[in-house]
């Protein structure tokens, strides 16, 4: 039966109500077979044989001191990376000088540069016969198989983060309200901590989750620059590996689940926290 | 609360903002910088204010060589184009934020944001924030914020021109009004000289970097000192190099000896202002602005005769000219093309 009017349909209405559905569950099995699944797994077999097992490999003095150096580390690496990169990004986005592309491609290295190179890459610099390395043995200090150099691990594989968030929220929001603030009277310091600030607010927060959620599952860079020595340097991820490599399943999947946690504190922490922003 | 601004020269790599500029602003004054965009007005407001530093001159702020000094340090006040409000403070904060940072006591802060908010007739609005304001709302903040510290100069950059044509309107006589109560010395940025000419005691026209002429807004368009100001100010019809206004083109019904025959092409009603467009004998066109009366009896297609009630020429270098010899007003093409070559 054909009429001579067509009917008007919107986009997206009966027709393609089937192609609509199939996209939807496309997209959902898909994140169910990568993210869903296997976390869901994790937790699943933590908890298999009950709460004791779990209790008692959260006790273990290894498992608590890769906690306490996992935190340790993050809590070192990600406040220096938040405020370098604010003053990249000021940098970068509010003045001209020589080598501005230079810079900006430099601060992307970390992203390029896998974890493994990294690790190895400080190694070469810092470790006995590197050519730092001499001269810190003499002086008693110890960098290679121990902290400084898993927080400079840290700290290089996170770095892009708060400057890559940073940068386009500075560009969005121009330089007049600092000029306004200026013209009031504020010195530059001020108008960084009450204008500046707030307004990059958002910006520097997501980059701190990401920075935070990047030095607390760094496991490459850290792995083989802290000798794995276990109790003394080895962080969560890398006392997973050497659980999971030893079968002792429930304290791998134990450990695992903390850092699960630790990190899905931190981004509710950061959503809680984060200011109410009117209207906007 | 004088102004100087002396042999202000500002270059952006190669093109040349501000040439040599000089300007002097009386105390009390409200000035309005007007030209087209890329005259250099904005520029010569943001060297005033310390937003900007001139490669040459001086900027003098009532008595006080400020050239060398930070914006902060100038006592201006500067109300920017879009506001530049702060997101994340009210209303109220907004306005307080020149006199927290001078660490005034909380009572006195209080109620000088009272009295400012009262002033710019926002005093419910306190606890909002920007974006739960319109436009002229904001613009209105802005102003209170920048009254706020009591500076010794107010400066507005372009501070209607994101605004709609109806708020502009309602914003700029209440600016005039404010200023009329506060007599603070104010400079004004615009490209628009019907606001230029609605509230300034005076209006300085720039053009490309340079001062073209500076004047009250009836001297520079009754007498205005070259073609540039002449056209800026207003519509003309450029005949040659005879320069009439519209509302001087005189259309009579009948001959009176010194008119000139023109067809009517097309009339257009503003209310109002009504629009004739003409075309003369030898081809040249123009147009004559008139009333709704004096319009009543021409129709596309009729001959009408037409006198210019005043016209202007000006010389190569800008100084007006009297036409001389006997040709007509309106066919003056010889003398033009002797200027053109």
């Amino acid at each position: 039966m054909s009429s001579g009017r067509t009917e008007p349909v919107a986009p997206g209405a009966r027709g393609s109500r089937a192609s609509r559905y199939g996209l939807r569950s496309v997209a959902l099995v898909y994140l169910a077979l990568i993210l869903v699944l296997p976390v869901g797994m994790v937790f699943f077999r933590t908890f298999e044989n009950g709460l004791q097992p779990v209790l008692q490999a959260l006790s273990d003095p290894e498992t608590l001191h890769a906690l306490y150096l996992t935190v340790l580390i993050a809590a070192i690496a990600v406040p220096l990376n938040t405020v370098f990169g604010v003053f990249c990004a000021l940098l970068m986005v509010r003045r001209t000088f020589p080598g501005k592309a230079f810079l900006s491609g430099l601060i992307d290295v970390p992203f390029a540069v896998s974890p493994v190179v990294v690790g190895l890459s400080l190694i070469l610099v810092y470790g006995r016969t590197g050519w730092l390395g001499g001269w810190l043995a003499e002086n008693g200090i110890r960098v290679i198989f121990a902290l400084p150099s898993m927080v400079l691990a840290t700290i290089f594989v996170s770095l892009p983060f708060v400057v890559r968030e940073v940068v386009p929220v500075l560009q969005e929001i121009g330089v007049e309200q600092d000029q306004a603030a200026h013209t009031l009277g504020a010195t530059p310091w001020q108008t960084f901590w009450r204008i500046t600030l707030p307004a990059i607010r958002g910006g520097v927060t997501y980059g701190v989750i990401l920075t935070t959620a990047r030095a607390l599952g760094e496991f490459g860079a850290v792995s083989i620059v802290s000798g794995k020595i276990a109790g003394q340097t080895s962080t969560l991820t890398v006392h997973v590996e050497e659980r999971f490599q030893q079968f002792d399943l429930v304290g791998a999947y134990t450990s695992s689940l903390v850092l699960a946690v630790i990190a899905l504190v931190i981004v509710l922490a950061m959503t809680v926290l984060k200011p109410k922003e009117a209207g906007s | 609360m004088t102004i100087s601004a002396i042999g202000i020269t500002k270059r952006f790599g190669e093109f040349v903002a501000l040439d040599d500029v000089t300007l002097e602003v009386a105390g009390g004054e409200l000035t309005a910088l007007l030209g087209p965009s890329g005259s250099g007005k904005s520029t010569l407001l943001r060297v005033i204010a310390g937003l900007e530093h001139a490669d040459a001159g001086e900027v003098i702020i009532s008595g006080e060589d400020a050239t060398g000094r930070p914006a902060r340090d100038r006592g201006v006040g500067f109300v920017f184009q879009h506001y530049a409000a702060f997101k994340h403070l009210t209303v109220r904060d907004n306005v307080a934020f020149g006199l927290s940072i001078r660490h005034r006591p909380k009572a006195e802060i209080a109620r000088r944001v009272d009295e400012l908010l009262h002033l710019v007739q926002l005093g419910g609005l306190a606890e909002r924030y920007p974006s739960q304001l319109s436009g002229g709302q904001r613009q209105r903040m802005a102003l209170a914020r920048a009254l706020a510290v009591e500076p010794k100069v107010l400066l507005l950059d372009e501070p209607f021109g994101a605004l709609d044509a109806r708020v502009r309107k309602e914003l700029r006589g209440w600016l005039r009004r404010l200023h009329e109560e506060m007599h603070v010395t104010t400079v004004f940025v615009t490209h628009d000289q019907e606001e230029a000419m609605e509230v300034a005691d005076r209006i300085v026209i720039m053009n490309e970097g340079r001062i073209e002429q500076i004047g009250p807004p009836r001297e520079l368009y009754e007498t205005p000192g070259n073609e540039f100001v002449m056209s800026f100010l207003g519509p003309v019809n450029k005949l040659g190099d005879v320069l009439v206004r519209p509302h001087d083109v005189e259309l009579l019904l009948e001959p009176n000896g010194v008119s000139t025959e023109a067809l009517i092409d097309r009339i257009t009603y503003l209310g109002f202002e009504v629009r004739v467009e003409l075309e003369l004998p030898n081809g040249r066109k123009l147009w004559a602005q008139t009333t709704r009366e004096s319009a009543a009896p021409l129709e596309p297609g009729r001959t009408v005769h037409v006198r210019p009630r005043a016209t202007r020429t000006f010389d190569g270098d800008g100084a007006e000219t009297r036409p001389a010899g006997d040709s007509p007003w309106w066919d003056r093409r010889v003398t033009m093309e002797v200027h053109h070559s």
